[in-house]
Formats: C-alpha cells, structure tokens, sequence
C-alpha cells in the first residue's frame, strides 16, 4: 500500500504504541498535523512554546515509563526546542523529538523558517536524522525510538523535509530493528558480579550510592530495595535517584553531595567500599575528586561505559543495565552463601548514626513568624503522604524539594539534575498530569523559574490538567542570592526579583485557581483547597522568608566532608 | 601519548561532523583524521591520531564508540601494526638547486609526479617520521607548498579489522 510520509508517520507511531503527543504547528509540519487530525490515532497537547513541548514530553516518560514524543515545525519551532532536548539529554530520559524541514531542494538555500536542525541538535541530542527520502521514514522512526528507549536513554530528534512528508512510497512497517553499530549491553559480566558480591561480603564500611537509572529503569527499584535490606548497608541517592529507595527505611541516609546531608557525606568520605548504581559522579556530587572517598574500593555498574571511570576509577566495572545486573547481584549472593560482616556493620552503623544526630535538616517554624520554606515542603508531606508526583523549577526551593519532600516510591521525582533548567518543572508537571490522570502532581516552584515557562498556564487550562503550583516566593532568585551572600560579600547584583507579577491574579485570569499563603497557620487549608482542586490547576503563592540558605553546603571545589552545616 | 586509533563507521550522512563535534565539544585534541570507503561500501574507515593520558585515551575511545553510527574502533598503538602517509611537496629548482631536489629525492625513494621550469612536485610514502625528515632536508631548497594526507594504518599479520569480531 502507498503512503505519503505524514500517513507513514502516523502510522509508525500507531505501531510504536504513542498514546500522546505534546507539540506546536507551523507550515514545516502541517502534512503531519493534517494526518493526526484526519486519523485520531493519539491525543495531541498543544503546549504554548515548544521549549515546553519537550520537558512535557520529559515528564510524561518520567511519569509514565514510555518514551515522549514531541513534535515541532522548522526553524525557530526547532531552535526553541534545543533546551528541552539538551535536558532530555544531560538527564538520560527518554523521548523523541519530530521538527518539520523546508524540503529537501530549499536545505542550505536560507530558505524561510530554515535552521540547520540537525546541525544545531547534535550535541543536544543522543542521536539524531535527516529523513532525505520518504523510503527511509519508517525504517528511521522505528531507530528513533530504539535508540531512545534502549541502552543510556536519551533524546532523539528526526527532521522530516515537507517533500519528504507529501510524497509517498510503499509502507512496509520494520518489525524488527537490527543496528550492528548499536548494541547497547544489558547483562552485566557473570564473573564481575560474583566478584562485587564477594567484596560486599567482605566490606566493613560499605555504602550504596545509587541515581538515576533506579528512576529510569522499572521494576529495579524493588530489586535495589531487596538488595540492600538483604544486606543491611547504608545507602544514599543523588538528586537523580531520590525515590529509588523509601526515604522512611532505615537504612536510607538521605541525599549525598552539594546539598546532601551531613551523615551521606561523612558515610562517602569515610568508606571502604562504594557500590554505585547508576549513578554518574557528577562533579555536585564528588565535590573536590580527590578527597572523594579516598579510602573507597569503587564497584560501578552502568550501562554506559563512557561513565565509568570517567570522574573516579572504578575498581570494578559492570557494564549492563541496573535492572538486570542488581537481579544478578541477588542471585549471586544467594549462591555464595557467605553473611555480610556483622561485627564490622555493627561499628559502621554505630558511627553513621553518631552523624545522623547532627540532625542537619533541621529548621524550627515559629507559628507566629514568616513561613519558612522547608515548612511548606514538610506540610505537603504530611498532607499527600509521600505519595504525589512532585516536579521542580531550578534553586534553593527544588533543594528543599528534595530534602524535605521524602519519596516513598519510584518514578515520582521530576527536576532537572544535569542542565538545571529554570522553567523545567511545569511543563514537566503537566506531562506527568497527562500520563497519571488521577495522581496529584505538584510543581514546587521559585518566583523567578515559574516566569520561564509561565505561558503554560494556558496548557493547562485548555488540558484540564489540575496540577497544583506550589510557589515558594521569596521574592529573589534565592539560590543566585545565597551564592553571593556567601562569595560576593552580599552584593546582589540582578537577583532580587523586581516587578514580579500578582500570581493569584495571573493564576485566574488564565482560568485556574489562585491563592496567596502568609501565615504558617493558613498553609494547611490552602494545601488541602488546592488538593481538592481536580477541575482547573491551582496556584498557590506562599509567601516565605526572604534570605533562607540552603543547609547543609558544600563549597563548589570543597571536599564532602568539608561541609558547611548552618 | 600518541595514538593511532582505527574505527569503522556506517557510511552515511554527518558521520564526519559527529566526530569532529566530539572532538572539539570535549576539548580532546586531533592531530589528523583521514576518511575513506573501505572494502565495504557501506562502511568508511578512519585513521585518527590524537595525544592524551591513559584516562584520556580510555575516554575518547569509549565516546566515539558511544557515537551511534561507530561500528568499531581499535587502538592501533596497543597493537603491531604498520603506519603509511603520504606527502606531496612543490619545490624550487632553479639551475643550482634542480639537481639538489632530485638527489634528495632518490635518497628519500620520492618520485616525481610534476615538473615545471622553477620546481619539481615529489610524492613520497612513508612513516609519518620519514615525511618529517624529508621535509626539514628539503626546507633549505625553498618548498613552495606541500600537502599531507595523515597516516592511515592497520595491524600487521593475517587478521582483518571487520564488523564481525
Ligand atoms: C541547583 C542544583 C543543585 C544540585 N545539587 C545536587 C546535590 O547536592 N546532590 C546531587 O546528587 N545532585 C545534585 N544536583 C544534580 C546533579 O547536577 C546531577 O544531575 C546528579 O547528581 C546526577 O545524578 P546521577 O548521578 O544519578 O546521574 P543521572 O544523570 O541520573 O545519570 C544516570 C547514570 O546511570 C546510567 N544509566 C541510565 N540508565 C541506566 C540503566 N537502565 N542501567 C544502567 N545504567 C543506566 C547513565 O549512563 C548515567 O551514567 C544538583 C543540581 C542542581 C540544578
Ligand atoms: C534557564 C536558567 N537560567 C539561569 C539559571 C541560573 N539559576 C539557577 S537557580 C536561579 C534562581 C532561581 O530562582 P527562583 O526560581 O526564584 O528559585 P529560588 O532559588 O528562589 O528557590 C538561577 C537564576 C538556570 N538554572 N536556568
């Protein structure tokens, strides 16, 4: 049967099981949006900047475990959609990204709504295509999704020429996709795996580090749980992983790094053994690389090599992805039928909890004064028992986010790790709202970063989705403030946030809900409206204490244990 | 250290930019990059040469396997292996020096591929070591312009370098 490339389009994604779409039309694109009207195969949302198609494309695989697709038009539809593909990419989350292209006889003509896409996409991408003739279309878009699904997931982006999208060829759908230059590893070596096990078995001050790949890949949380409450270690996660083990269970210390606490940092800095799953040791993470668990033997398990023993040597590398080898990891240890050190765990434990005294979270909310941000944070706790879809903007409030929030279960974490996009969070609420129709999603926002994407309140609106965005106005770009409270000797140069805008009046003129929270006694009430709330997104405005620092700190090039507490 | 790395790559669109991108996007450093079809038409061979540490040598050929269209890569310096370049080179012979140029090349087993009434043009094939000794012996005798190609290379004995192993 003959298709023209829009029809094929459609039909591929049919086959590759899209349910969603987040996009923007324009002339580059229409034979495609012509298509998805005529058809009906998916639902498409309409965000209001294509920046924002791409995070909530981002959030909808983060929420969902299916990849995100986004669909854009030529030039500048493709030049706006460079962050949200550079975020996709800094944090490995799967999506695939469709641009329109002026056709094929117009490239390199400066032709209208030009842009060299491919070009400009390639370092933001994991890989990606220029479709020149309809007979490669299909064959492509299934490779897209392959590669952006399978290995280190990431974005992928296929730019479709307009002629390329109106002529037609014969549609044989690939059912198989066969790359010899990309075979990503699954299965960690069987030989490596007994020998971690074996060095598990023999640590006296052994720790768990895990990321991101535990939000990424499903069902290796339950198995990192098992693991580690088998064993009986200590474990911390980093930004990217906070969910991938209860925050409620004893044996979790929190978050490591910059904003880490003092007993994760002190437990990676004292070490003999680090198990890291996952994770990529993000200089945020390692703080100075030389005093970086200095007296660690590294066990790494990723399932990209170029991580590995990029940052810090990895005594023993495991190349394969963490679902698979922590299943592997648990049946080894079965077979080698030894007991951890209990003696030694014992004094490990004994020291760790010495440090978990410091208690180096802890903040006092006097009922009578200003809300404290941390208070909010706690408050929506309490009030959606660990259990929403929490996203975040970029600063001091994603940091309280992630201190405070405590994550009970996987896949429910969304903030952007690697970029630090300001403007990340709503858009990636909003996806996640698409993909979790009946979860509660909450944007914990700064006053500044819900400016960046502020347009999609109207997203939103028209979507119904009723995410709630909690602002922590403190009426700075606090983190920018705080960094020169502490290294420019308080002079704040261009980050008080002047002319901010009435948000509870923006929140209603868009059609939602808008409310304002001063006192730490209304924060309940406002919390509980907002949660009721599942006809329109609400906006909640609290008003917080202006010059709050982020604790505990560890100065950028200082070492882990050199941390600043208060 | 000096590395000669080999690496084979579908033949398609871009595949040059991307590592060339990789390249300048990490600060890795590239002292010649050589691009060919290879038996196969669907695959290019490149020889790349480039200098770092252990850790960066380990990075680089970790990155340009992580490159999609990277089918394989080998580092030539681990193994025995042959090196090849070529040079072409435009040198002034004027009466005094014409038959300078042509004793140099005999010595050197350059041939001469171009003869004008001010100059000679010598190809020569080689080490990359052997063109640099070449070109310092012509210097003297005025080049007018030269061009090199950067060494190609492959491991010595019977094994081939293909998608297989
Ligand atoms: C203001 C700000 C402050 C920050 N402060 C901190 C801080 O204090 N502490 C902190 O931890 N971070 C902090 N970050 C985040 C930090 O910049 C990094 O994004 C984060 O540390 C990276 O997390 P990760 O190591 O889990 O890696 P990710 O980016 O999540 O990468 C995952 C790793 O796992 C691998 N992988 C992916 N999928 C799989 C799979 N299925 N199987 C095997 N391997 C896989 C990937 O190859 C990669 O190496 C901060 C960010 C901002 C914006
Ligand atoms: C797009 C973008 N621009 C600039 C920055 C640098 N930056 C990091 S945090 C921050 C301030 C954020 O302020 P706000 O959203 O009010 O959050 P707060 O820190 O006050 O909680 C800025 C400007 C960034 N991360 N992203």
């Amino acid at each position: 049967m003959k298709l023209t490339g829009a029809e094929i389009f459609v039909e591929c994604l049919k086959r590759e099981g899209v349910e969603i779409i987040f996009g923007y039309p324009g002339g580059a694109v229409l034979p495609m949006y012509d298509e998805i009207f005529k058809k009906n195969y998916f639902r498409h949302i309409l965000v209001r900047h294509e920046q924002a198609a791409l995070h909530a494309a981002n959030g909808y695989a983060r929420a969902s475990g299916k990849c995100g697709v986004a669909l854009v038009t030529s030039g500048p539809g493709a030049t706006n959609a460079v962050t949200g593909l550079a975020d996709s990419l800094a944090d490995s989350i799967p999506t695939v990204c469709f641009s329109g292209q002026v056709p094929t006889h117009l490239i390199g003509n400066d032709a209208f709504q030009e842009a060299d896409t491919v070009g400009i996409t390639r370092s933001a991408t994991k890989h990606n295509f220029l479709v020149k003739r309809v007979e490669d279309l299909a064959l492509t878009i299934r490779q897209a999704f392959h590669i952006a699904t399978t290995g280190r997931p990431g974005p992928v982006l296929v730019d479709i020429p307009k002629d390329v999208a109106t002529a037609s060829c014969e549609f044989r759908y690939p059912e198989q996709v066969e790359m010899r230059s990309y075979k990503p590893v699954t299965r960690g070596h069987q030989g490596q795996i007994r020998r971690a096990v074996k060095m598990m078995l023999a640590a006296k001050r052994p720790v768990f580090y895990t990321g991101g790949a535990i939000n990424g890949a499903r069902g290796s949380a339950e198995l990192l749980t098992k693991l580690v409450r088998r064993l009986g270690f200590p474990i911390t996660n980093t930004l990217m992983g906070l969910g991938g083990f209860p925050y409620d269970d004893e044996h979790f210390l929190g978050m490591l790094g910059m904003h880490g606490t003092y007993e994760a940092n002190m437990a990676v800095s004292h070490c003999d053994l680090l198990i890291a799953i996952g994770a990529r040791f993000d200089d945020r993470v390692t703080g100075k690389i030389e005093a970086f668990a200095p007296e660690a033997k590294v066990i790494h398990v990723d399932v990209d090599p170029s991580s590995i023993s990029k940052n810090v040597h990895a005594h023993l590398p495991i190349v394969g992805d963490v679902k698979v080898v922590l299943g592997q990891m648990l049946e080894a240890l079965d077979a080698a039928r030894g007991e951890p050190n209990a003696e030694a765990l014992k004094v490990w434990w004994h020291q760790i909890n010495e440090w978990r005294e410091r208690d180096c979270l802890h903040f006092e909310q006097d009922m009578d004064g200003p809300i404290k941000p941390q208070y909010v944070i706690k408050r929506l706790h309490e009030l959606t028992r660990g259990e929403a879809i929490i996203a975040t903007e970029v600063g001091q409030h994603q940091m309280w986010a992630a201190q405070h929030y405590g994550f009970r279960q996987p896949h429910r974490w969304l903030t952007s790790g690697g970029l630090g996009t300001m403007g990340y969070g709503f858009p990636a609420a909003i996806g996640a709202q698409i993909a979790r129709p009946d979860a509660t999603v909450i944007d914990i926002a700064g006053d500044a970063s819900i400016q960046m994407n502020i347009q999609e309140l109207s997203t939103a609106m028209q979507h119904k989705t009723p995410v709630i965005i909690a602002i922590l106005n403190n009426s700075y770009m606090g983190m920018v403030r705080q960094w020169q409270e502490m290294f420019y000797e308080s002079r704040y140069s261009h980050s008080y946030c002047d002319s901010l805008p009435d948000f509870v009046q923006l929140a209603e003129a868009y059609g939602g809900v808008g409310m304002r929270v001063e006192r730490p006694g209304d924060v309940d009430a406002a919390i509980e409206k907002a949660l009721a709330n599942r006809d329109t997104f609400t906006v909640i405005d609290f008003i917080v204490t202006k010059e709050e620092n982020v604790y505990p700190m560890v100065p950028a090039g200082a070492a882990l244990n050199e941390m600043v507490l208060a | 250290m000096r590395h000669v790395i080999t690496v084979l790559v579908e033949n398609e669109f871009g595949v040059l930019t991307r590592i060339a991108g990789l390249f300048s996007a990490r600060g890795y450093n590239i002292e010649s990059l050589n691009v060919a079809p290879s038996s196969d038409p669907t695959m290019s061979r490149m020889t790349l040469v480039t200098r770092g540490d252990e850790h960066v040598i380990e990075q680089i050929k970790k990155q340009l396997n992580k490159l999609i269209p990277v089918i394989k890569t080998e580092d030539l310096t681990r193994q025995e292996h042959m090196e090849r370049e070529m040079v072409l080179v435009k040198v002034q012979a004027r009466d005094a020096t014409r038959a300078e140029v042509l004793r140099m090349a005999d010595v050197f087993r350059a041939k001469v591929v171009d003869v004008a009434e001010a100059s000679y043009t010598l190809e020569l094939t080689g080490k990359s070591k052997k063109l640099d000794a070449f070109l310092r012996m012509l210097a003297p005798l005025g080049i007018i312009e030269m061009t090199r190609t950067g060494p190609v290379g492959m491991r010595r004995g019977s094994e081939g370098f293909t998608v297989g192993d």
